[in-house]
């Protein structure tokens, strides 16, 4: 009863609030444990984000220690900039340049898998359509009116949106079935779906770097707290057996 | 040698007897439930929030240029500055799950009722500090959420007829929200706030040992002295201060060991659920730390959405569902000051709802759903249902008061047993 | 509901006392001990959290200092770990007349722990022409001045060259030495250091040790 309603104390308001949503989003299906995805993730972000995205808040050498990569080879591949392994992930770009460039200066991506989602990464990364009104010539599904171009094109290649004609009522009717790549990218419709996990498995481990670790001291600290609680429970019905 | 010391120490400080008075030998009634526990949980999520507010201080820079990164410089660079962090977060949610479960435990069983109005009042203010402790709290991380959360809850005070727009610069101190806000809120956040509550929870525990702990029946365990024979009155050893004036009925237990044992039953309890929301899931999903606190905050751009923390939302819907500004404010200040009146608006006599009329039971968890729909009305985005359903939520909300005022003046009660039962 | 209803259906009620003593016992020094181990294991964070930040040790990182531009005399200041650190360039008379003051030194040997091993000579050094001190007093922290060109002769009487901490007067030879009456206890701290190349410096970290 006690547990039932302790259980049901912390439970209630998220249940209540779980309700509501927004646009369909594809679960990212990602993987903090997996090295090499990391690793991968960290790559593409060096090649295709960084050139407008900073990590203000990450270290080069955090991000090589929980990833397992050597020191060494992470300054050869992947700090380009060529400071010290102790700096911050940054680019050289003035923000008031970029804000006139895009419009506004492109968001750090440290915390983005916070405050977006992974879902909402993965489903964005993949859905960047040609649309030619749009001044990159892209627009997007979850974030329309984008101001950013599609970087990762080069990979993908050309996206566009595709409909197919059914018959409804009578009548053909076009519809909306997905976004097709014209096959130029480097990468198959499947290759680009894993990178674009990876990019975003790189950015949720950006955005909480202790997660892992967290679950780890987690675990031990819950069992450690069973046994405290086994313990004075057994204490307590002891001294209270002899209140009648 | 070392009990010289200690009556060396007793006769300068009496430490023990103050230990004996308040806690070791201060009597409990033995049918205290489940319900009892929040109390000293709160108390334990004080000191939590204490130990690591002053600990989070020492990395924490409060301006607007550096707050924002230091949190998460707190969060990667310091040693185990993410635990520490997360204590403090989780611990604010916390604070006010207890403090909901406490103050409702005292409305069922007509905590607030005579001898205890002091006592009630007392955690009204306690409530009242919290609120804006956690509030000034939210906004140190310097978010999206932390600034426009400021940004609407200051723009409150402009209803005020005749001085409110100046009131909100003079709370500013800019006319906008800015960083001397930040630093003012921080200052009393972490000095001026603390001490009050550390002060009137001080208070709160005295008014409360010496008008004696309630219980689920009611029935007071303290009776005239003398009233009592030496086979009714309790075996256990009890203070002076309590047997002098009365005699203590065998229906208590000591509060050390049994209450405390009890209450750390419970506490190792609390503590699962607490290091498993911190360890593996401390943003309860938006709830506990909102997403769009995770970007820095933007004065020129607001969020979709703002909504206050869970913890607000019920007062925040009140606030919505009134279409007139002073309105709603008054509307939502009068909720919590009705709260407050409580010992006032129940007339009835009989404290237990164990042992008054059936509407007065279906009044209490009516109260309790309304409560937490008003919470989840507040804390969604606005749809026209949802005004419509929180004015009706908002009339409900006072009509529990209205209601307990009316019937409680001639309420068909249940007979209160004499001794404590089961 | 309540707890008392529980015990009512217990049958261990019936044991006898001093059984029920043993278990209390037990149980008492059990919970105790497990609690006292959440206790510290609690104060860990906090502990820990004292410790030098990821920020500290990045910027408390091994330091290199280019020496090819300094001229022969004259002393380079290097910021390491928050502190300075100064870089001499010795000439050989310099040199020379660091060798005939070992009488007016509390440590002239270097016997005190205050630089790696490779330093453990009259010059303190790795190559003599060049010195690694860290310029902090070791009476209580200041940092002393370099007097050079004579200067320092109105401190010690026949040393041309020295350093003189403001603060209480101490006074160290080119070599980071302390002399003798004055109130720092040690000679100068030689940081690790080791050579990259002939003309970089490393400092933080010495040959063989990282």
């Amino acid at each position: 009863m006690k547990k039932l309603i302790l259980v049901l104390a912390f439970l209630l308001p998220n249940a209540v609030f779980a309700a509501g949503g927004g646009a369909h989003l594809d679960t990212a299906d990602y993987d903090l444990t997996d090295k090499a995805s990391l690793q991968n993730g960290a790559k593409i972000f060096q090649n295709y984000c960084l050139g407008c995205h900073q990590m203000q808040y990450q270290r080069y050498q955090r991000a090589f220690e929980d990833l397992g990569i050597p020191v060494e080879l992470g300054q050869e591949n992947l700090q380009f900039t060529g400071e010290k392994p102790g700096e911050y992930i940054k680019n050289g770009m003035p923000a008031d340049a970029a804000a006139k460039w895009f419009g506004a200066p492109p968001p750090d991506l440290t915390l983005v898998a916070r405050v977006r989602g992974a879902d909402w990464l993965y489903t964005y990364l993949r859905t960047f359509y040609v649309d030619e009104s749009r001044p990159f010539g892209v627009n997007n599904l979850v974030f329309p009116e984008v101001g950013m171009p599609h970087v990762l094109q080069e990979l993908q290649g050309v996206p566009r949106k595709t409909t197919e004609e059914h018959m409804v009522d009578g009548e053909m009717v076009e519809r909306y079935v997905g976004i097709k790549s014209d096959g130029t990218g480097e990468l198959s419709p499947e290759e680009y779906d894993s990178a674009v996990l990876d990019l975003v498995n790189y950015l949720v481990y950006t955005g909480e770097p202790s997660r892992l670790e967290s679950e780890s001291i987690g675990r031990w600290v819950i069992i450690f707290l069973l046994v405290f609680f086994v313990l004075i429970y057994l204490l307590k019905k002891d001294y209270w057996r002899d209140v009648h | 040698m070392f009990k010289n010391l200690m009556d060396w120490i007793e006769y300068r400080l009496p430490i023990m007897r103050v230990a004996n008075m308040h806690a070791i030998q201060y009597p409990a009634p033995r049918n205290m439930n489940f319900w009892y526990v929040f109390g000293f949980l709160a108390t334990i999520v004080l000191v939590n929030q204490i130990v690591t507010g002053v600990w989070l201080t020492m990395s924490f820079e409060p301006s607007a240029e550096r707050a924002f990164a230091s949190v998460e410089y707190i969060m990667r660079d310091v040693e185990y500055g993410w635990i520490l962090r997360y204590m403090h977060s989780t611990g604010a949610s916390a604070f006010f799950i207890v403090v909901y479960l406490h103050m409702f435990r005292g409305m069922i069983y007509g905590s607030y009722q005579k001898p205890r109005e002091l006592l009630w009042l007392f955690g009204m203010f306690i409530y009242l500090a919290l609120m804006a402790e956690a509030f000034m709290g939210y906004v140190l991380p310097w978010g999206q959420m932390s600034y426009w959360g400021a940004q609407v809850i200051v723009s409150l005070f402009s209803a005020i007829p005749v001085i409110g727009p100046d009131l909100v610069i003079w709370i500013q101190g800019d006319y906008v929200i800015s960083g001397a806000t930040l630093n003012r809120f921080f200052a009393l956040h972490v000095i001026a706030l603390p001490l009050v509550i550390v002060i009137l929870v001080f208070l709160h525990i005295v008014a409360l040992h010496e008008v004696g702990s309630n219980n689920p029946d009611g029935t007071d365990v303290k009776r005239k002295k003398g009233s009592l024979t030496e086979a009714e009155k309790t075996k256990f050893k009890i203070h002076e201060y309590y047997t002098d004036k009365y005699d203590i009925i065998d229906d208590i237990v000591p509060f050390f060991p049994h209450i405390v044992l009890k209450d750390l039953v419970a506490f190792s309890l609390f503590l699962i659920a607490f290091c498993y929301i911190m360890f593996f899931n401390p943003g309860m999903g938006g709830y506990f730390l909102e997403h769009p606190n995770f970007e820095i905050a933007n004065p020129l751009k607001t969020p979709e959405h703002i909504f206050p923390v869970w913890y607000f939302t019920p007062f925040y819907a009140i606030l919505k569902a009134v279409p007139h500004k002073l309105g709603g404010v008054i509307c939502m200040f009068a909720a919590i000051v009705a709260l407050a009146l409580l010992p006032w608006i129940d007339r009835g006599r009989v404290k237990s709802w164990r042992y008054r009329c059936g509407l007065h039971r279906w009044n209490l968890i009516v109260f309790a759903g309304v409560f937490i729909f008003l919470g989840y009305l507040g804390g969604t985005p606005q749809e026209a249902w949802k005004i419509i359903a929180s004015q009706i939520l908002t009339i409900m909300y006072f009509g529990f008061f209205f209601l307990l005022w009316i019937y409680s003046k001639n309420e068909r009660t249940k007979p209160v047993p004499a001794r404590i039962t089961g | 509901m309540s707890n008392v209803s529980l015990d009512a259906n217990d049958s261990s009620v019936t044991e006898n006392q001093p059984q029920d003593n043993n278990r209390r016992r037990f149980l008492t020094v059990a919970t105790s001990v497990v609690g006292g181990v959440g206790v510290a294991g609690a104060a860990i964070p906090f502990i820990g959290s004292w410790n030098p930040s990821v920020k500290a040790r990045a910027a408390g990182a091994d330091v290199e200092a280019d020496i090819s531009k300094i001229e022969p005399g004259q002393l380079i200041r290097v910021i390491w770990r928050s502190k300075p650190v100064w870089i001499t360039r010795r000439t050989p008379e310099l040199l020379e007349s660091l060798t005939k003051i070992d009488d007016l030194l509390k440590d002239p040997n270097s016997e005190e722990d205050q630089q790696p091993e490779f330093a453990r000579n009259s010059y303190r050094s790795i190559k003599a022409e060049y010195s690694v001190l860290v310029g902090i007093c070791t009476h209580l922290g200041c940092s002393p001045q370099h007097l050079k060109d004579g200067a320092f002769e109105e401190y010690v009487e026949g040393v041309p060259e020295g350093f003189h901490c403001p603060c209480h007067g101490s006074k160290f030879d080119m070599a980071g030495r302390v002399f003798n009456n004055v109130p720092a206890p040690l000679n100068l701290v030689v940081p690790p250091y080791m050579y990259l190349d002939d003309n970089t410096i490393l400092i933080g970290s010495e040959e063989g040790a990282a």
